[in-house]
Order: C-alpha cells, then sequence, then structure tokens
C-alpha cells in the first residue's frame, strides 16, 4: 500500500458517492413531478439529505483523494504515515455508511446540509484531524516559497475544521435560541465551508495545471497569489448572501456586498485567460485533463456572473426563496467541482493507464459533452423555474397554483438531471474499472 | 513573509468579524421560550427544512414558513390542519396535539422576529 493506493482508495469511494447521490438526486426530482411518489415509505425528507450528503461527500472524497494521490510529487517528501492515511479512509467509508443508514432511518438533525445527528460531527472532525496530521507532515515546514497549491490546500484544510466546528455552535443555547443568531451563524459557517472545500478542488487542479503545462512558475506568481487571496477573502467575507433576508445587523449585508463584487476580477481574469493559452504543446497527451478543465472555465463564468446578480440586494430580495438559489449551488457542484475533479482524476489516468485512455478517448468526449449540454440545460430549467416562481409570488399566487405553473421546468429539470446521471455513470464505469484493477495489482 | 503577514492579517479579520457575528450582529432577534425551543427541536428533528424554508433558506417542495402564522391567506388555522394530516406532497407525521402546539408556537415566533422579511413583502 502506497499513497497512490490510499487516493485510489478516495477516489473510488468519492465517485460511486456521487453516483448514488445522482440516483437519490433522481428520485426527489421524481418527487417534484409526482407528488405521491414512494411519499410515504421514502419522502422528500430523505431524499435531498441523502443526495446532497453524497454529492458533498464526493467533492471531500476525491478532493481527498488527489491530494494523497499529489503530495508526495507536490512537496517533494514521501506520505508522512500510509497507515494514518488508511486510519483516515477507514473512518471516512464508515461515516459515509452510518450517515447514510441514519438517514434511511428517518434520524435527523435537522440543520440543512449537516442533516445527521451531531455527535457523527466528532467522528468526521476526528478523522479530519488525521488528514491535516498527515498532510502538514508531509510538507516542509516554511511556507515563504510554497507554490499556491500548497497554501490552498492547507486552507482548506485548516477552515473546513474551523467551519465545522462552527456550524455547531448551535448545540449551545446562546446561538439555538435567537433565531436570527442561529441561521445568521449556520449560514456564515456553510458559505465559508463550501470555501474550503473549493480551496482543496482548485489546490489540487493547479497542480495538474503546473504538471501539464510543465512550467513550475505559474503557481509562484504574483497573479496566482492575489486570485488565492482574493478567494481567501471571499471564503471568510462573502457568505452574507445567503441571509440578505435575516434581520441581523445590515454591516452583514455591506461588508458581504462589497466582497461579492471582488469576484468582477475573477471574471476579468477568465475572460483573459481564454484570449491566450500557453499549453497547447503538451494538449495531445492530456486532451481530456484540459478540456475538463475548460469547461470548468465555462461553469466558473457562468456561476460567478449569476453569483454577483444575485449578490446584489435588490435582486436578492426576488431570486431568494426560489430555483435560482439551486442553481447557484448545482452550477457550482456540479459544473465547477466535478469537472475540476474529473479533470484531476483523468490526468490520473493519464497516468495509471494510457492505453486505455487513448482507447476511449472518443467515448469519453463524448460523454463529457452529453454531461455539459445536459447539465447546462438542467442549470437554464432551473433558473427559469426561479425566475417564474419570483413573478408568481409578486402576484402573491397560493402556492400550489405556483407549483402547478412550475410543472413544466420540474419535468426539464428532472430530465435533464437525469441524463446528468447516465452521462456521469457512462464516464465512470471505466474509471472504476482503471482504479480497481490498479489498487489490486500495483505492487509495493 | 509578506504572504504569511497578509494571511495572519486577513485570519485576525475574519476572528475579529466572527465575535462580532456572534454578539452585536446578531442581538436583534428575541430569546425563545422553553415551548418554542420544544416546537423548534420538533422542526428540526423531522428535517421540516428539508421542503420548507425559513427566511429563504430549506427546500422548495413545500411553502416557505417564515411569516405562515400571520398570513392572512394561511394562518394558524391552515399550518395546523398540514401539521396534523400532511398534504399532497407532505407526509403525515402523525404529531400529538402537544407537538403541533409547540411547533406553531415556535413558527409564531420566527413570524414575529421576521421584520425585515415582512418589509420588503
Amino acid at each position: 500500500m502506497d499513497h497512490k493506493k490510499i487516493g485510489s482508495l478516495f477516489i473510488v469511494l468519492g465517485l460511486s458517492s456521487l453516483l448514488i447521490g445522482l440516483f437519490f438526486g433522481s428520485i426527489g426530482g421524481l418527487q417534484y413531478i409526482l407528488p405521491p411518489f414512494l411519499k410515504e415509505q421514502l419522502a422528500f425528507q430523505k431524499t435531498r439529505p441523502l443526495h446532497v450528503y453524497l454529492v458533498i461527500n464526493f467533492i471531500f472524497s476525491t478532493a481527498s483523494g488527489c491530494i494523497y494521490y499529489f503530495l508526495p510529487a507536490a512537496s517533494g517528501r514521501k506520505l508522512y504515515s500510509v497507515k494514518l492515511g488508511l486510519v483516515h479512509f477507514s473512518l471516512q467509508a464508515f461515516i459515509l455508511l452510518i450517515i447514510v443508514s441514519f438517514f434511511f432511518a428517518g434520524k435527523f438533525s435537522g440543520r440543512e446540509y449537516l442533516e445527521f445527528p451531531p455527535w457523527i460531527s466528532l467522528i468526521i472532525l476526528g478523522s479530519w484531524i488525521l488528514f491535516m496530521i498527515n498532510f502538514f507532515k508531509s510538507i516542509p515546514f516554511s511556507f515563504n516559497h510554497a507554490p499556491v497549491y500548497m497554501w490552498s490546500w492547507s486552507t482548506g484544510l485548516i477552515f473546513y475544521f474551523i467551519t465545522m466546528t462552527e456550524a455547531h455552535l448551535w448545540l449551545l443555547p446562546y446561538f439555538n435560541n435567537n433565531i436570527v443568531r442561529d441561521l445568521t451563524v449556520q449560514w456564515k459557517a456553510l458559505g465559508s465551508m463550501v470555501g474550503a472545500w473549493n480551496m482543496l478542488v482548485y489546490g489540487t487542479s493547479m497542480f495538474v495545471m503546473e504538471s501539464i503545462s510543465g512550467d513550475k512558475t505559474i503557481n509562484k506568481s504574483k497573479t496566482a497569489f492575489f486570485f488565492y487571496f482574493l478567494g481567501l477573502t471571499n471564503l471568510m467575507f462573502n457568505w452574507g448572501h445567503h441571509t440578505y433576508i435575516v434581520p441581523s445587523s445590515h454591516i452583514v449585508k455591506d461588508v458581504s456586498f462589497i466582497i461579492s463584487m471582488t469576484e468582477l476580477l475573477i471574471i476579468g481574469k477568465i475572460i483573459y485567460n481564454f484570449r491566450k493559452s500557453y499549453i497547447e504543446a503538451k494538449l495531445k497527451y492530456h486532451h481530456l485533463p484540459f478540456r475538463l478543465l475548460s469547461f470548468a472555465d465555462g461553469w466558473i463564468f457562468l456561476n460567478l456572473v449569476l453569483s454577483i446578480i444575485i449578490s446584489v440586494p435588490a435582486i436578492n430580495l426576488y431570486t431568494h426563496g426560489t430555483h435560482i438559489t439551486v442553481a447557484h449551488a448545482m452550477g457550482a457542484t456540479i459544473g465547477i467541482n466535478t469537472m475540476l475533479l474529473l479533470g484531476s482524476v483523468f490526468f490520473i489516468l493519464d497516468e495509471m493507464n494510457e492505453t486505455m485512455m487513448e482507447r476511449f478517448k472518443k467515448y469519453f468526449g463524448f460523454a463529457i459533452v452529453l454531461l455539459n449540454i445536459s447539465l447546462l440545460i438542467f442549470w437554464a430549467s432551473l433558473i427559469g423555474s426561479g425566475i417564474a416562481k419570483s413573478m408568481d409570488m409578486q402576484e402573491k399566487n397560493f402556492f400550489a397554483v405556483i407549483m402547478d405553473h412550475l410543472k413544466p421546468y420540474f419535468t426539464v429539470f428532472t430530465g435533464s438531471g437525469i441524463l446528468v446521471m447516465i452521462a456521469l455513470f457512462l464516464i465512470l464505469i471505466p474509471i472504476f474499472k482503471t482504479f480497481i484493477h490498479f489498487i489490486s495489482t500495483t505492487k509495493k | 513573509m509578506r504572504k504569511t503577514g497578509i494571511f495572519i492579517v486577513l485570519f485576525i479579520s475574519y476572528i475579529t468579524y466572527s465575535a462580532w457575528v456572534y454578539t452585536d450582529g446578531t442581538d436583534t432577534a428575541s430569546v425563545m421560550s422553553l415551548q418554542e425551543q420544544a416546537g423548534k427541536i420538533i422542526y428540526q428533528k423531522n428535517n421540516c427544512t428539508s421542503c420548507h424554508q425559513l427566511f429563504g433558506m430549506g427546500g422548495f417542495l413545500g411553502p416557505e414558513l417564515t411569516t405562515v402564522i400571520s398570513d392572512k391567506n394561511r394562518g394558524p388555522i391552515y399550518a395546523r390542519t398540514f401539521l396534523q394530516y400532511g398534504g399532497a406532497r407532505m407526509p403525515n407525521f402523525h404529531f400529538s396535539k402537544e407537538e403541533v402546539d409547540d411547533v406553531i408556537a415556535f413558527l409564531q415566533y420566527v413570524d414575529q422576529n421576521a421584520s425585515t422579511y415582512k418589509n420588503n413583502k
């Protein structure tokens, strides 16, 4: 067993979570179109947390897997402890099983996105400490000359721990018994937690981009660090747009709005990058990772535009409580993070089994295009549904009437959601085979 | 060294801002009574947030509940009926009368603290 095998185990766990999570997401979608569907046996009250948790687990597990896989190459040192990595993996798999079982049994904490009973979080935090020990003991002590992905990974690890702890402050009566404080702190923690996992995912992609281009100066440049610190500032202070409608101090809203607008700089940078590509020479070899990273660029652009629009308080007033918020979350989760993580996974596969990648090149190319087209339809239908709902709400229509009006949008998002699942299934099956073969046959 | 300095300044700002959010920044609601707390526990244990929203946060399969009590078209009787019998999309949770009272009390509390929400409507 070595760091690559541990990384592969995490990646297989993450990708399996994604497929199962999409399955429950499809059931949830069907429950929008056919309200009585499994209403008593597996109500939306269960399918939603199953879907959400499994997809989030995909991001964490796959990102952790990629970090384990790349860390020795990135740091120039051996992984501190393979055994610790194995214990971390076993805990992660155990947590997944427990949480899914609790959701099926209808045992909830009722906290959005962290619906499992709070004591499970102690195991999650414990396993995360093991990951942090392994990571920080495997990298050089000084950060002064470290590339930006090392900063990004370190920040993601530390802030996940902080925000996961912060998300449990509701257990203290001081927070729990004041609805404004409770909701504000909950969304402060969750908003920053998303920033933390983005740091893990983006760090991985930055390492992959450096490896594809062969240019080690990219990740030590002033521009790279400028955008890292911009991302960190957004992680810390750009959560308030979730809580514009909560009657907390107006300063929370003002800070969030100002910070949100700095994202315009990131958009400017993306447009600039579209105009110049410095890695064409290696495209032939790393064709698919590059393609996925390019799709991710497109998704980052679309989602930043959406997130900036909904950060404007006057617009947020109409979009909050509609599926536009879901489009914001889904676009970021599937559009950006999935493309980036799959890009990293394909980069690993290029190294693992070049022949298979060459043989399946057209097949993967087709499935990736299908995934992105389905996702674009899915995303657009959520925005359409949000706009239609907002208009209905202005007319003060009854909820049942609004839901009836939205049925065509629900049908499109469920149908395209199922297509997203099929496309990912097509992509992941050969990947699973390659990883499982690698895990079971590589020598020490 | 400069990078570490920027990180430390940002981190201290984050800690300071968090402390302010935990205290003065959110000191704008009344404190829940015991019955309202009991209602909140029931709301959470049954994962109502997966379908319903409070202050725009939560799922979208069911209606937003922030002002369900003071809403002229809905009100406490509307809420009580759904809590007791379920609906086309909502399962019957078989709540006791006491549990229904607790959830209604919690929703009443949320409604009373929804000043921004009401002003924006």
